[in-house]
């Protein structure tokens, strides 16, 4: 090997070398040549033939929207469909001059500002070629004939049909089903823009937004053979959807629609629970609105008279409405104060019809001017005596009054399954300071012994308060949902509040002298009660703070100025199954406003076959399960 | 061969110290590496493009040009007589990937090509592609020029043995990849007519006979759909006819960057990989192709200038091995694309999606500026 090196002739090797890669790069000048030319031949010369190529591409991908879960009530009564709905949708790719276009199509059908003001909003939108934007929805089979005839000067527009959601039930359900609207900008920054893709519509409020994911399903795809005017010629292969997943919930609509009816015309709230399996059996907020209005944009017009509207049809009160409870809450601060031992069963107060607090001057008074005489707590409770319980208030302390009040379901939210739920107020000193920035007075403690001063609740944790009163101190979370394509969600335990059961045994008698007693506040609906007992407290909210020592006439005042009418309550005593609460706003007195919607609900749930699990049951189980 | 075949005293270089830059003593070679970064530059513009605004191809593909960087400033570090004396270890490894492949490799495409090591999964013909010409120049290199005999059927040996490896996997494209580069050391070399002519013979005898019974059906496939498309329009045709009307709608213009509707409708299979250059025809037009030959055409000018001023034998035979190799990339896959030539699973150089590929590119220019900047001065 060695004398390749010795006889090597370098410079006749340099030059071989270099005469070669001469060659190599001329031979390769001539391919990158014959590239350039190739791709001249296609992109200059054949530019015409391959554009129009492109233009006519005919496969395309197009997502299927899964068809949206159905809402039912507990006994499968339809509260969200899907209905098919003819909607007329531009393919932007599919024509060169959109203003054209839609200048033309607004001669065959109507459309309206709204229309083209959303149009234009969607077209902005990002969205997959070829997916056809919507112009105008629920065409009339008339103006889906006059498109039919015109179709051919219309390239680019398409008729589909689309399946889009309805509530049959209205206004009755809108503020528990909630309703589904466009998917907003706000929403299209949230969502996977893959799971949505064909799906226009995504839920905004109540159940149709809690439980979006599980009713939306899973979105498929088809590829599809189209022609020259994007109409689909075949489909090549499809990947199915799958559909959402129906929603069953505990609401009863029959017991739904009679308490709307019942309160319509009012500003009010009903909430009840089924006290045995936590359901919520009906959520009534008046007055209400239509949900249908929402599904495929409503106009500003009608937007704003809701908006308008002083009666706030959009505002759910039953979740979000903060009143004071007044009276109500004095079965549970009387258990409250008997479980501390700061008064006793046979603890009496003498109401000369007002009450001073040590050291100072201003009297609290009674709403009976005259004074209950000498009251224990049983009569304090059946009538709704004042100044036992500013007494009560003041020996048992803030402290221990909002702890309990706290565990009660007060001052959080009960943990419902649709958003929006407010927190009410459980005050209490450290509240005051941290959210007024002053020290608690005493006077506070003594106010919010009857359910006034700082002291709020919405309509739905009245129901809850008095449900864990029914269950003896057992708290769940009260869920609007039954099952999830007929799998039945599980039930919350959160909490089992010790108190005697002899303390228990008194307030509820005394609850139920509220109706059955001779004295009771809420009598009138005992009367021809027959085959069970309700046990209820009445309340009455001052909707303004009218000094202590003025007297009023209640007629002489503006509607929008009188007191809260409220009430609570449970039924059977003996076996409860139900829970209730119940404002109407300015309806003065809650024995007579608020009762008779709780004797409704009773006679209505309760004539229909229950479940006959009792309390007992139910908490034996679920605390066999919890510990 | 010998180890012995490798120890060799130096040819007697002395250094010409007194025009010494300092591009030289740090080894980049300033045309080289600025026209690479342009090109990949657009590259990856047109990246973000072909994987549907999707970031992430984009920022991995980054993060791989970013690495490739780094390992082609430490290769252009190596002196070259280190290069010629090791390069055999890397290939022997090579090939032994090779084999690995075939039992542990991952399979794409209805090919083993991939091994899998867990974070990274990458292609042992990439490492071949890259060693075989760098051996075979070192082979020949220090042999009388041009070769004999015995050595050119030593270098055919060195060829044959990865070529076949890969076409078990089975890739006959990149086998053919692999042995043209190899070949094209043998040919700078100065392989007399006779041989080429005979080889020539050689091929044009034993087409019909690999045809027969050397190709899989979907390599035949290939072969056929290239000469009419039509014949298949939803199976082996449909990426050539996507691919070219995706190229003819762009024209002279190009329907802009993110707009192109051929590769954004899922029309476009592999766009952001081997079919990447339909994207950039489709969204630049003639004018982006025209600007990326011109790109191409000036790494592989500068590349034939390195070649041609190149101070040893080694480094003129390896260094217009290299050229070559990167020219192959760039013709077939552009060619291929375009409809000239079948359909091989062929990357486009610096512009194709792919973390392998893209650093045995940067290790190719490393070794080309090691070889710009290679001290002394042209023996002649």
């Amino acid at each position: 090997m060695r004398e390749d090196s010795l006889f090597r002739d370098e410079q006749f090797e340099v030059r071989l070398i270099q005469g070669r890669l001469q060659f190599l790069g001329f031979v390769l000048l001539v391919c990158m040549a014959l590239l350039a030319l190739r791709y001249h031949y296609l992109q200059i010369e054949q530019f015409d033939r391959f554009v129009t190529l492109s233009d006519d591409n005919r496969i395309h991908v197009r997502a299927v929207p899964p068809t949206r879960g159905l809402i039912f009530d507990r006994n499968g009564v339809l509260l969200a469909e899907n209905r098919p709905s003819y909607t007329l949708s531009v393919v932007p790719e599919n024509t060169r001059n959109i203003d054209e276009l839609v200048n033309k199509l607004a001669a065959v059908v109507s459309l309206s500002e709204l229309d083209l003001e959303r149009f234009h909003e969607q077209m902005e939108v990002k969205r997959r070629p070829f997916e056809p934007v919507p112009l105008r929805y629920s065409l009339s089979e008339e103006e889906v004939a006059r498109f039919a005839v015109q179709e051919f000067d219309l390239v680019g527009a398409d008729i589909q049909v689309e399946l889009i959601r309805y509530y049959p039930l209205g206004e009755y359900f809108a503020h528990v089903v909630g309703y589904v609207g466009r998917i907003n900008d706000r929403d299209q920054a949230a969502i996977d823009a893959e799971a949505y893709a064909g799906s226009h519509v995504i839920g905004k409020t109540g159940i149709e937004r809690q439980y979006e994911t599980e009713l939306l399903g899973i979105v498929g795809y088809e590829y599809v053979e189209t022609d020259a005017r994007g109409n689909v010629l075949r489909v090549l292969e499809r990947h199915h959807p799958i559909p959402g997943q129906n929603v069953y919930l505990n609401i009863d609509s029959e017991l739904q629609i009679a308490i709307h009816d019942e309160l319509r015309g009012e500003q009010a709230a009903a909430v009840a629970i089924d006290t045995i399996s936590s359901g919520v059996i009906a959520l009534v907020s008046t007055p209400s609105f239509d949900p249908n209005l929402f599904v495929s944009g409503i106009s500003t017009r009608e937007y704003s008279a809701l908006i308008e509207d002083p009666a706030k049809p959009l505002f759910n009160r039953a979740l979000q409405g903060q009143y004071p409870p007044g009276s109500t809450v004095k079965p549970m601060f009387g258990l409250i104060a008997l479980q501390e031992e700061t008064i006793t069963p046979e603890f009496t107060v003498f109401d000369p019809g007002y009450f001073i607090l040590e050291g100072q001057e201003r009297p609290y008074r009674d709403w009976k001017e005259q004074g209950h005489g000498t009251v224990d707590l049983a009569k304090a409770i059946e009538e709704s005596c004042n100044v036992f319980y500013y007494q009560l208030a003041n020996l048992t302390g803030i402290d221990a009054l909002s702890d309990y009040g706290y565990r009660f379901g007060l001052g959080h939210p009960t943990g419902i399954d649709i958003p929006g739920e407010q927190s009410g107020v459980m005050p209490s000193p450290e509240w005051k300071s941290a959210a007024r920035g002053i020290a608690w007075y005493p006077g506070d403690t003594v106010n919010a012994g009857i359910g006034q001063g700082f002291l709020l609740v919405t309509p739905l944790q009245m129901a809850q308060t008095t449900a864990v009163i029914a269950r003896r101190g057992l708290v769940t979370t009260p869920s609007l949902v039954y099952s999830l394509n007929e799998l039945p969600l599980a039930i919350e335990v959160n909490d089992q509040i010790e108190i005697d059961s002899e303390h228990w045994d008194l307030v509820s008698h005394a609850m139920r002298n509220v109706v059955h007693g001779t004295y009771g506040t809420g009598r009138a609906i005992g009367v021809g009660l027959e085959g069970y007992e309700i046990a209820g407290k009445t309340g009455t909210a001052q909707a303004i703070s009218i000094a202590e020592d003025v007297r009023y006439d209640d007629l002489e005042l503006e509607k929008h100025l009188r007191d809260h009418a409220l009430f609570v309550a449970y039924a059977p005593v003996s076996d409860p199954r139900v829970a209730v609460g119940i404002i109407v706003v300015n309806g003065e007195h809650g024995g007579s406003m608020a009762a008779p919607i709780a004797r409704l609900i009773f006679d209505t749930w309760l004539a229909k076959a229950g479940s006959d699990a009792s309390v007992d049951d139910l908490i034996e189980d679920n605390l066999s399960v919890t510990n | 061969m010998s180890q012995t075949d490798f120890v060799r005293s130096l040819p007697d270089v002395e250094s010409d110290s007194s025009k010494t830059t300092l591009w030289q003593v740090i080894h980049i070679d300033l045309i080289l590496i600025s026209s690479v970064l342009i090109t990949l530059a657009f590259g990856l513009l047109v990246l973000y493009s072909a994987s549907d605004g999707q970031i992430f191809f984009v920022k991995r593909q980054m993060a791989m040009a970013g690495a490739g960087l780094v390992i082609m400033f430490g290769v252009a570090q190596i002196p070259l007589s280190v290069v010629r004396r090791w390069v055999w270890l890397p290939y022997i490894g090579g090939l032994g990937l090779l084999v690995a492949v075939i039992y542990v490799g991952t399979e794409v495409n209805g090919a083993q090509r991939w091994l899998d090591l867990g974070p990274v999964a990458f292609q042992p013909s990439e490492i071949v592609k890259l060693c075989l010409p760098l051996l075979v120049a070192a082979y020949l290199g220090k042999r009388q020029l041009p070769p004999r005999f015995k050595h050119i059927c030593a270098s055919l040996c060195m060829i044959a043995l990865p070529a076949g490896l890969i076409i078990v996997q089975p890739d006959l494209g990149t086998s053919l990849l692999v042995a043209g580069s190899g070949i094209s050391v043998l040919f700078v070399s100065g392989l007399q007519r006779r041989y080429m002519l005979a080889a020539t013979l050689l091929l044009l005898v034993s087409t019909p006979l690999v045809w027969q019974f050397g190709l899989h059906d979907y390599q035949r496939g290939r072969i056929i759909t290239m000469f009419n498309p039509e014949a298949d329009r939803l199976g082996a045709g449909w990426n050539i006819i996507q691919s070219v009307t995706a190229i003819g709608s762009g024209g002279w213009d190009g329907k802009g960057w993110l707009l192109g509707t051929q590769s954004h409708l899922d029309f476009l299979p592999e766009g952001h990989t081997d079919f990447i250059i339909a994207v950039l025809a489709e969204e630049f037009g003639f004018r982006g192709v025209c600007f990326l030959l011109a790109m191409y055409m000036i790494i592989l000018g500068r590349g034939c200038w390195i070649s041609y001023t190149a101070k040893t034998p080694f480094s003129r035979l390896a260094s217009a091995a290299l050229v070559f190799t990167f020219f192959i990339y760039v013709f077939v896959n552009m060619a291929m694309v375009s409809g000239m030539l079948p359909v091989v699973g062929v990357p486009l150089p610096l512009v194709s999606y792919g973390g392998t590929s893209l650093i045995s590119l940067f290790i190719m220019v490393g070794i080309l500026m090691a070889i710009s900047t290679e001290p002394g001065t042209l023996k002649s």
